[in-house]
């Protein structure tokens, strides 16, 4: 279910290469196109050799025979989305000063992740605290919360808190009680209320950190792409914001990216006050936001080229 | 003394023969049960897009029917567990009743939360994959326990019963069900040690049952208790809860006691003192209910929290009528009605009962529904017509499936059991408990 053929195995080849360490031959990369394989314990048929990095970054020979590719298992997949990357804290920084509301990060979500046109995972609210304050364009995703309510509620344990910080959702272990919505106290989460009826490429089988295909009658939410982490890249919504608005990075390196510049966390933190959104309900939110302070574009922009099914979404914003 | 023919003619009236009037009831209840099923089944095929539950509402009808169906349950069992144990002289002729309703509403009750959860082939999750972390579990294990608790305090009490219809040669009954009777008694045969064990143990489950019935629905109470949600994050619905199951059982008892005594002509067992003394008791509950209720919502529209305030906006605009009949009008009418002794006849105390039921309900309705369009992320960025809740005829019919089942149960029930303990009116002069 990966997005193009032709690297059909990749995220999860790098998953059964950590498997394999153990036998100690790792995986190969070549001319774009990744095997994982493993050595068979017999002496080479073919006589080719190939050069490959082993786990250890040693350069080692393999009969070309020898490489097989590791059939994907969705049971391997789903441990391995269990634990999450080693030594990794991801973070989410958003500057509310250049959202105009633009939506790229909404229907690159969706596309990404293959999702019906009303399953929002990234919501985009035009907020204004009180009357006598601003109005600010709040693009708003899983906050990933360090004590997450979701996953206190779950009584199966489908939704679940890995170690690099990513609350993940198993939808072929949901069972679609919806506590974990009715606990979320930031409306993330949604519910597959009818079959998605989505054409998965063909062979696909389900990642949790892809999130496809979704199930119906199970919880669906925004999962930072943990599928696009695992392969070193950043989630799509950060991708595809042309405002540079979405920032994403890793707290322990104490750096964010929004793909065009690269800070440190800390110090934006600091220069521009960075805040979590309620901070006092205790949930420990991975989301940072930057106040809408110096605005590259008036909030009347973000209503300006949308179709009116949209602007009717904001037609009650107003000061709560 | 009442002889044990005529107790046995009065109080069976349903084993010996099935009467016209018996399968039409159940031919009615049965076809609303099968719109249910219907209903049930279009929600399995198209998903719950049929119901007019979304991503705010995510828990509509069905969960205000599972709260509304255990609290009728619980409130059984604290009744029947607390006039068993105090020996209360009037309870022989309507603890069957309380006990009944307890089994009943106990079986019904979780097919709602069966109705409501996305994918129900994956229900045994719950047992293969708990986390004990979550009040869901917590509340499967309490559930499971009161279960098995309430039917062995049923079953405690029909032991006698079976007996006596087992040695009653002149029962007009087919063989099959005489061997049901055998099988049932478990030889019981009345002798002094026996009749020990057995009063032992129902004492025992007695008390068992009551704080099992406390605990369970504090437990569910804390399934909304837990989250962070405005309205719901309330140290007191814990007991709140509790109160509120008493008092629609006590409601629902009186109701059941005025349809057995007019269908089944029990004037002689049911008097005027049970509905009066319920009818109290129901008062008194009341009194404690709407403290509760004056107090929780008191202290959220005193402060200035904005979510707190925003919910108390809501249920005073977008909810005011049934926030007004639920917890105006039925609180105060019941007790009105009761606390005069003039209104208090049978059929008013009936009326004060039926208001006090529904609006239970509806008050179970408020607690769930706007709390959760009441988000602190306001609902926006969302399709227009998944903003506010209103329940499908899926939803509609499910529930009345629900209430039709409950019916079906009963009459089920009088067929194989006396409506009212014919051990327990045997043992006692009928104008001691009847005066």
């Amino acid at each position: 279910m990966k997005e193009s053929g032709e690297n059909v195995n990749e995220g999860s080849s790098r998953r059964n290469f950590l498997k394999k360490v153990g036998i100690g031959i790792g995986a190969v990369s070549l001319s774009g196109v990744a095997v994982t394989s493993v050595i068979a314990k017999n002496k080479s048929k073919s006589g080719k050799k190939i050069k490959l990095l082993s786990t250890d970054g040693k350069l080692v020979e393999v009969d070309k025979d020898d490489i097989k590719a590791v059939e994907e298992s969705v049971t391997e997949l789903k441990s391995e989305a269990r634990k999450g990357l080693p030594g990794r804290k991801f973070v989410m920084v958003i500057d509310l000063s250049k959202c105009k509301n633009a939506r790229k990060c909404v229907d690159a979500c969706q596309e990404g992740h293959l999702l019906p046109k009303d399953h929002d995972w990234m919501k985009l609210y035009l907020l204004q605290d009180d009357h006598t304050t601003a109005r600010y364009w709040f693009p708003r995703p899983c906050f990933h919360c360090d004590k997450p309510m979701c996953v206190s509620v779950c009584p199966v344990g489908a939704t679940y808190k890995r170690d690099d910080g990513i609350v993940l959702i198993d939808n072929e272990r949901c069972i679609g009680c919806k506590f974990c919505m009715t606990g979320c106290p930031y409306s993330v989460r949604v519910f597959n209320w009818k079959d998605p009826e989505v054409k998965l490429p063909a062979g696909s089988v389900y990642d949790p950190e892809l999130g496809v295909p979704q199930v119906e009658g199970t919880v669906g939410k925004c999962i930072f792409c943990a599928d696009k982490l695992r392969k070193n890249e950043l989630p799509r919504c950060v991708s595809a914001c042309p405002m540079g608005v979405l920032y994403f990075g890793d707290l322990l390196e104490d750096t964010v990216t929004n793909g065009t510049e690269t800070v440190r966390f800390s110090k934006l933190m600091k220069d521009r006050a960075g805040y979590r959104f309620r901070e006092d309900l205790g949930t420990l939110p991975s989301v940072y936001y930057l106040p809408p302070y110096e605005r590259s574009f008036p909030v009347e922009s973000g209503l300006e080229d949308t179709d009116e099914s949209i602007k009717g979404r904001y037609k009650n914003a107003g000061p709560r | 003394m009442l002889t044990e023919k005529q107790l046995l003619q009065d109080l069976t009236p349903e084993i010996e023969k099935t009467g016209i009037r018996w399968y039409l009831t159940f031919v009615i209840f049965f076809l609303i049960f099968c719109v249910g099923i219907y209903a049930l089944i279009q929600q399995i095929i198209k998903g719950h897009i049929v119901t007019g539950m979304r991503d705010n509402v995510v828990w509509g009808l069905y969960i205000v029917n599972f709260i509304f169906f255990m609290g009728l349950s619980y409130a059984g069992a604290l009744l029947s567990g607390v006039l068993h144990l105090f020996h209360t002289g009037w309870r022989k002729p309507v603890i069957r009743l309380a006990e009944l309703l307890t089994v009943i509403s106990l079986v019904i009750g979780p097919f709602f939360i069966f109705f409501c959860i996305g994918r129900l082939d994956r229900l045994p999750f719950l047992i293969i994959y708990p986390r004990i972390q979550s009040p869901i579990t917590w509340d499967v294990i309490a559930i499971s326990t009161d279960l098995v608790g309430c039917f062995l305090f049923l079953y405690l009490s029909l032991i006698e019963d079976f007996a006596i219809l087992r040695d009653y040669t002149d029962l007009q009954v087919k063989p099959w069900k005489k061997k049901v009777y055998k099988f049932l008694a478990l030889g019981y045969s009345g002798n002094e040690k026996e009749k020990k064990i057995l009063s032992n143990a129902r004492n025992v489950m007695a008390a068992m049952i009551i704080a099992i019935a406390i605990i369970v629905y504090s437990v569910l109470a804390w399934i909304f208790g837990v989250t962070l949600q405005p309205g719901w994050h309330s140290t007191i619905f814990g007991p709140y809860f509790v109160i509120a199951a008493v008092f629609s059982g006590t409601g629902l008892l009186i109701i059941l006691m005025y349809i057995y005594r007019k269908v089944y002509h029990l004037e002689e067992y049911i008097t005027k003192r049970h509905f009066v003394n319920l009818g109290v008791l129901l008062t008194i509950i009341a009194a404690f209910y709407g403290y509760f209720t004056f107090s929780d919502y008191l202290t959220k529209w005193y402060g200035s929290i904005k979510m707190d305030s925003m919910l108390i906006d809501k249920l005073f605009h977008d909810y005011f009528s049934l926030f007004i009949f639920a917890n105006y009008i039925g609180i105060l009418l019941p007790c009105i009605i009761i606390a005069f002794p003039r209104f208090r006849t049978i059929p008013s105390i009936t009326i004060a009962a039926v208001i006090a039921v529904t609006a239970l309900w509806v008050n179970r309705y408020i607690i769930v529904i706007p709390t959760l369009e009441t988000p602190f992320l306001p609902i926006q960025d969302t399709r227009p017509d998944w903003i506010r809740y209103s329940p499908t005829w899926i939803e509609w019919s499910l529930t009345l499936a629900g209430i039709s089942v409950y019916g079906m149960l009963f009459m089920l029930v009088s067929k194989i059991a006396p409506i009212i303990s014919i051990s327990e009116m045997k043992e006692e002069d009928k104008t001691e408990i009847l005066k």
